[in-house]
């Protein structure tokens, strides 16, 4: 019996295991082979030297985090208040579903969305021309950068956080108040610490992808912010230096990894952040 | 009562509805200072209601709540010198024994040895002293229960709330929290407000207990009071085991129930006037078929340990549940004897101020024939 169950178990790793090996394993195997070798097949750290060396390479790797510390912020103060708004309403996951929407929309759809709204002879210099006011080089500005990817990252923001306040017992908001604590007290040392698993979650799930945003730094930002991503699309698709690519796409999976290890779970000394 | 000292807390015609639904129907009430109280009712009847209007979890639809003679129907929670102690305790689960505790007079502004101090000092008194340290996560039932009532407590409340808080406790656990619980509200003397719906759980702690049902207070008074003299039905029925009967008195100290006439100790009443008669299974006696009052057959027995409890059939077709120390043999026809003063008679629609006035009136007369 003890074996057919193991056999049966070993069955259904199969197709992850496949997945796995093809779709993550050996990508990252290439990726680091390539970044580690010379056209000719031999051992190198040449590219990695070029990348430190450069001061360029630095500026872009520095604008990639601090854009997407950025976005981040921007995406958890407005998201936070909202996730903790939509958890007191009647119909709050329905309005959930409101806020989740656009992200079944293909996302060059909506990046066009915004040229058409903030390009020159868009909806808003339309809507400000009403008012007397000239139109305004709205579109490839670091702004412009900023908003659009806050409005993109929102929803991947607001779920995990919106999930971590639905799961806190409204007992203990009472009980907090009950004790003394208003309402800012009670978010501050009760709602908060409680709900430290949804941002750490939220954060996550906006700060790696927004270290490597390309297509809205192009199309929105008019390449003004030159991020890691978009040097790696430079490498593999321009200067077809792909050996310098994946040297980026290797640094980038390293910073990726440093943020997940950063925003774990901290198991403490009992399962202490349940609930 | 108009010499007693200001009342601690003060119901003045209280109500409150949820739309048009009414849970709680004029309710007044006044609590004295360093007593323990008991809300109990089945769910529903609105105990716990009073209680977060009370806290002010909740606010009044009509009429006005005091605390030491001020109406405070709008102070919010936080602003009230009272805590409570949940039903499910409500810990917070990112904070440890001490951090719960601490968390009231924190929330204060005390000084971190004021506040060890006193997180030491209540832990002392829920016997948790070395568990300051531990984890919620790592506590049981019975401790979490005390960490709840030493956080609700660090903050010397003057009312302490206790929404059905030994609900979730095993039988021995209860009993002997029951216990702990009146010791401390004996040790601080500050007023205890329970809720419950468990009777013997009032009866055994309290000082005043509440009796209420669908959003009314029923009756309230001691609880040998409620025990030996309920108003109503409900309350003779809730309040322990009871056997009930139609009656008539036909006159003063006499009652006709089950075709015969009775001699007891209640007074007070229209001649012929139609009443409900209460007998406790515990006062009734078995006997010889010759010496009983009644003849019943027996229907049932079960072993309760102390006793055995028997239902049995009179010839009319009533029921009644008889508390016995011997064994019977069911089928067996024998004979029910019980005294006087043991027959308590209610009458129906009698409000409570009636009924404690009538009490009042022949009083001292039950009071000789007990004696």
């Amino acid at each position: 019996m003890p074996k057919s169950k193991q056999q049966r178990q070993l069955f259904y790793i199969i197709p992850y295991g496949i997945w796995l090996v093809l779709f993550v394993i050996a990508p990252l195997i290439l990726l680091l082979f390539q970044s580690l070798t010379t056209q000719n097949g031999h051992f190198t750290l040449q590219n990695y030297a070029t990348y430190f060396a450069s001061g360029t390479y630095l500026l872009m790797t520095f604008n990639s985090v601090w854009y997407a510390f950025l976005i981040t912020i921007i995406t958890l103060v407005i998201s936070y208040p909202m996730a903790y708004l939509l958890n007191r309403l009647k119909q709050k996951h329905f309005w959930l579903l409101l806020v989740i929407l656009p992200t079944w929309i293909n996302l060059l759809l909506k990046t066009y969305a915004f040229i058409g709204l903030l390009s020159k002879t868009g909806t808003v210099n339309n809507f400000i021309g009403l008012m007397g006011i000239a139109p305004q080089q709205l579109l490839f500005s670091n702004w412009s950068f900023l908003l659009v990817a806050a409005y993109i990252e929102i929803p991947f923001m607001i779920l995990p956080i919106f999930n971590s306040l639905a799961e806190i017992n409204p007992r203990l908001a009472q009980a907090s108040r009950d004790l003394g604590a208003n309402q800012w007290q009670t978010l501050r040392r009760v709602i908060l610490p409680l709900s430290m698993p949804g941002i750490k979650a939220g954060i996550q799930a906006v700060f790696i992808p927004s270290l490597s945003l390309f297509m809205i730094t192009r199309l929105i930002g008019g390449n003004r912010v030159i991020t890691l991503g978009t040097a790696i699309e430079e490498h593999f698709l321009v200067t077809q230096n792909w050996r310098l690519g994946s040297t980026i796409g290797v640094i980038l999976i390293v910073a990726m990894v440093i943020t997940m290890v950063l925003t774990r779970e901290r198991a403490r000394k009992s399962s202490r952040n349940r609930g | 009562m108009s010499n007693e000292p200001t009342p601690i807390i003060e119901f003045k015609n209280v109500g409150l509805s949820y739309d048009d639904n009414s849970v709680l129907k004029n309710i007044d009430f006044e609590l004295e200072a360093g007593k323990f109280y008991t809300l109990l009712g089945p769910s529903g009847s609105g105990k716990t209601t009073i209680l977060n209007l009370i806290s002010g979890q909740l606010t009044v639809t009509y009429g006005d709540i005091l605390f030491e003679g001020q109406v405070i129907n709008h102070v919010p929670v936080e602003k009230r010198h009272m805590n409570t102690v949940f039903q499910d305790y409500g810990l917070f689960p990112n904070m440890n024994v001490f951090e719960n505790v601490a968390f009231g007079p924190s929330i204060k502004g005390k000084s971190k040895k004021e506040i060890k101090a006193k997180v030491t000092e209540m832990l002392e008194l829920v016997k948790l002293g070395e568990y300051a340290d531990r984890e919620i996560t790592e506590l049981s039932g019975g401790q979490r229960q005390r960490v709840a009532i030493a956080r609700a407590l660090a903050n010397d409340p003057e009312v302490l709330l206790l929404d059905e808080p030994l609900s979730a406790l095993d039988y021995k656990l209860r009993k002997e929290m029951q216990y702990e619980l009146r010791e401390i509200q004996q040790r601080l003397g500050i007023t205890f407000v329970f809720v419950t719906h468990d009777q013997e759980e009032a009866l055994a702690m309290s000082d005043w207990i509440f009796v209420m049902n669908d959003g009314v207070i029923q009756q309230n008074g001691s609880p040998e009071d409620i025990y030996d003299e309920p108003i109503n039905h409900f309350v003779a029925d809730f309040i322990g085991e009871s056997n009930i009967l139609d009656g008539i008195m036909t006159a003063d100290y006499l009652v006709h129930f089950t075709g015969k006439d009775f001699e007891n100790v209640d007074a007070g009443m229209r001649p012929n006037e139609r009443v409900e008669v209460v007998l406790r299974p515990e006062d009734l006696d078995l006997t010889t078929v010759e010496n009983g009052k009644l003849v019943v057959t027996i229907d049932d027995q079960s072993f309760r340990g102390d006793y055995y409890e028997i239902t049995a059939i009179d010839d009319d077709g009533n029921e009644w549940q008889v508390q016995a120390t011997n064994k019977s043999k069911v089928g067996e026809r024998v004979g029910l004897t019980f005294d006087p003063e043991d027959i308590h008679i209610m009458r129906f629609n009698e409000s409570e101020n009636d009924f404690d006035a009538r009490l009042e009136s022949y009083e001292d007369d039950d009071d000789n024939a007990k004696k």
